[in-house]
């Protein structure tokens, strides 16, 4: 199919072309060159399937991914509420190869050279690009956490803030605690990546002790003021459904860690808990922080938007988590799949020699659970403004839901099976 | 000489989308915001319960946005989405997942 596709594609693009020359004007947009994408999550996967799709094959494709497969951040809270699986939340790079004829290196960047347009791999060797996007994601400060900076601390206060191993060993360290325990998260200042994530973690872990460990009890240590997202949802969750599990403690930053007694040491208090998660604050991934890219705040790669070109370095596109947001833009999956999008356009018209699209939007759905059924949304739309050159968000558009439901907590479920899918199938 | 004019007019149009009066592309990007949920090119996974939109008519489509745009249409998250496109881009939107097959 993707074939009798490309045929047809030859064959009107000639004809345009064609066209074109007989009427003495430039016809354009046969995008070529070489595209290297650094990062195979939520942007990284859709940015390369999106190349491809979109050019009809005419522009090479390399992601540099160091995990064997995708493991997903969302819906990885449901598994260490004990209802999912890391089976549930995995999936395969074979399709981007196979289907869409991405060439998938398993290896990690280590530098980027911007001048002569190439990026050096871990493994050796190196890979040169026209133009290259890093959606790293994020990489966490332990120096802003002493005790959490070193490796043996690291295994034992775990973030569980990238799906991976560290979602287990957290369920693990859940499934050992004796009842009658206290599990503590510390969220960090925003911004950080997924707002909604820690509170819907806090319900799901309530949620397991409820029905296995009653005496257990969650405290949430948020650094910041007041409950980042979905405030009234979760407020009301928590109230409703978790009076005896939740404790909410809003300015309780957590400044460091004393990891033998697993004690959260905040700037007038100490906390102990029997499970510590401590999410640490973060920045732009290591490759988009370290590579000499113009940052905001020494943390976020600062982007244009119409192409999510770094502002200081030609050539090289950042997605995801690792920039500077928008207004009210929350580091998201689903965003970082919608930068993609933008991205994978945009490039196919520098390509070409075209402008990028003037006029882009993006728009966010973010799904959390309250407990194994129950879910909640946020959703938001941002259009291109020329007056700020930002995406703005849309005011009367988007919202939060009326009230927690089943409905949603399918939904969600459905989102996922379909993200996955725009990204990787 | 009509041919000539027809030759400038077409000239003038690829100007106008190199000169970012509008992209090309500009329903396919639209519609690729609304794949996240509704699958690539508007063909959802079977059985996740989300609505695929590929080959849909183009008035099916406009009318079930209208009808989240104005409550018509129970829903617990597409009418806070639909409000967020002009009317231009829902047209543009419902344009491009009619013709998707």
């Amino acid at each position: 199919m993707m074939l009798m596709k490309r045929r047809d594609f030859l064959k009107i693009g000639a004809a345009a072309g064609t066209m074109a020359s007989l009427y003495g004007c430039a016809a354009g947009n046969k995008a070529g060159g070489h595209v290297v994408v650094v990062g195979g999550g939520y942007g990284g996967a859709t940015v390369a399937k999106y190349l491809r799709m979109w050019s009809q094959g005419s522009v090479q494709v390399t992601l540099v991914e160091r995990n064997p497969s995708f493991i997903s951040c969302p819906i990885s809270n449901l598994v260490i509420g004990g209802t999912k699986t890391m089976e549930d939340i995995t999936v395969s790079y074979d399709n981007l190869q196979s289907k869409w004829g991405v060439r998938v290196i398993q290896d990690d960047v280590v530098a980027l050279d911007a001048v002569k347009r190439s990026v050096k791999l871990a493994k050796g060797g190196s890979l040169s690009y026209d133009r290259i996007v890093l959606s790293p994601g994020v990489d966490f400060m332990f120096d802003q956490i002493p005790g959490l900076d070193n490796a043996a601390a690291q295994q034992k206060i775990l973030h569980a803030w990238k799906a991976g191993p560290q979602t287990v060993a957290l369920r693990q360290q859940l499934e050992s605690m004796k009842d009658g325990g206290v599990f503590a998260i510390a969220i960090p200042k925003a911004p950080y990546r997924c707002p909604p994530g820690p509170y819907e973690r806090a319900c799901l872990v309530a949620d397991y002790f409820k029905k296995n460990k009653p005496k257990s009890r969650v405290v949430i240590l948020d650094a910041n003021e007041d409950v980042q997202s979905k405030k009234g949802l979760f407020v009301k969750a928590w109230a409703d459904l978790y009076k005896d599990q939740i404790e909410y403690r809003p300015n309780s930053e957590v400044k460091d860690v004393d990891v033998a007694s697993n004690t959260a040491i905040l700037e007038f208090d100490k906390f102990k808990a029997d499970v510590l998660n401590v999410i640490p604050p973060h920045r732009a991934g290591n490759i988009a922080s370290q590579s000499g890219l113009k940052l905001i705040n020494n943390r976020w790669v600062d982007i244009n938007w119409l192409s999510m070109e770094s502002t200081g370095t030609p050539s090289v596109h950042v997605i995801g988590d690792a920039i500077f947001p928008a207004p009210t833009m929350p580091k998201s999956g689903h965003m970082a799949n919608q930068h993609g999008k933008l991205a994978a356009a945009a490039i196919i018209n520098l390509l070409a020699g075209e402008e990028p699209n003037p006029a882009p939007v993006v728009m966010n759905t973010c799904y959390s659970f309250v407990d194994a059924k129950n879910a909640i949304h946020v959703a938001s739309i941002h259009q291109y403004d020329t007056a700020t050159k930002l995406v703005q968000p849309v005011k009367g558009a988007g919202g939060v839901s009326a009230a927690r439901n089943e409905l949603e907590g399918k939904a969600a479920l459905g989102w996922a099976r379909n993200i996955w899918a725009d990204m990787l199938a | 000489m009509k041919a000539f004019t027809h030759a400038a007019a077409l000239c003038l149009l690829a100007a106008a989308s190199t000169a970012g009066a509008a992209d090309a592309n500009l329903g396919r990007n639209l519609a690729a915001t609304c794949a996240n949920c509704h699958g690539t090119n508007g063909k959802a996974v079977p059985g996740s319960g989300m609505s695929s939109l590929a080959g849909e008519s183009k008035a099916n489509l406009l009318q079930k946005l209208a009808d989240f745009k104005s409550g018509d249409k129970p829903a617990s998250i597409m009418h806070q989405i639909a409000k967020g496109y002009t009317e231009a881009q829902l047209t543009l939107i419902a344009d491009y997942y009619a013709a998707q097959k």
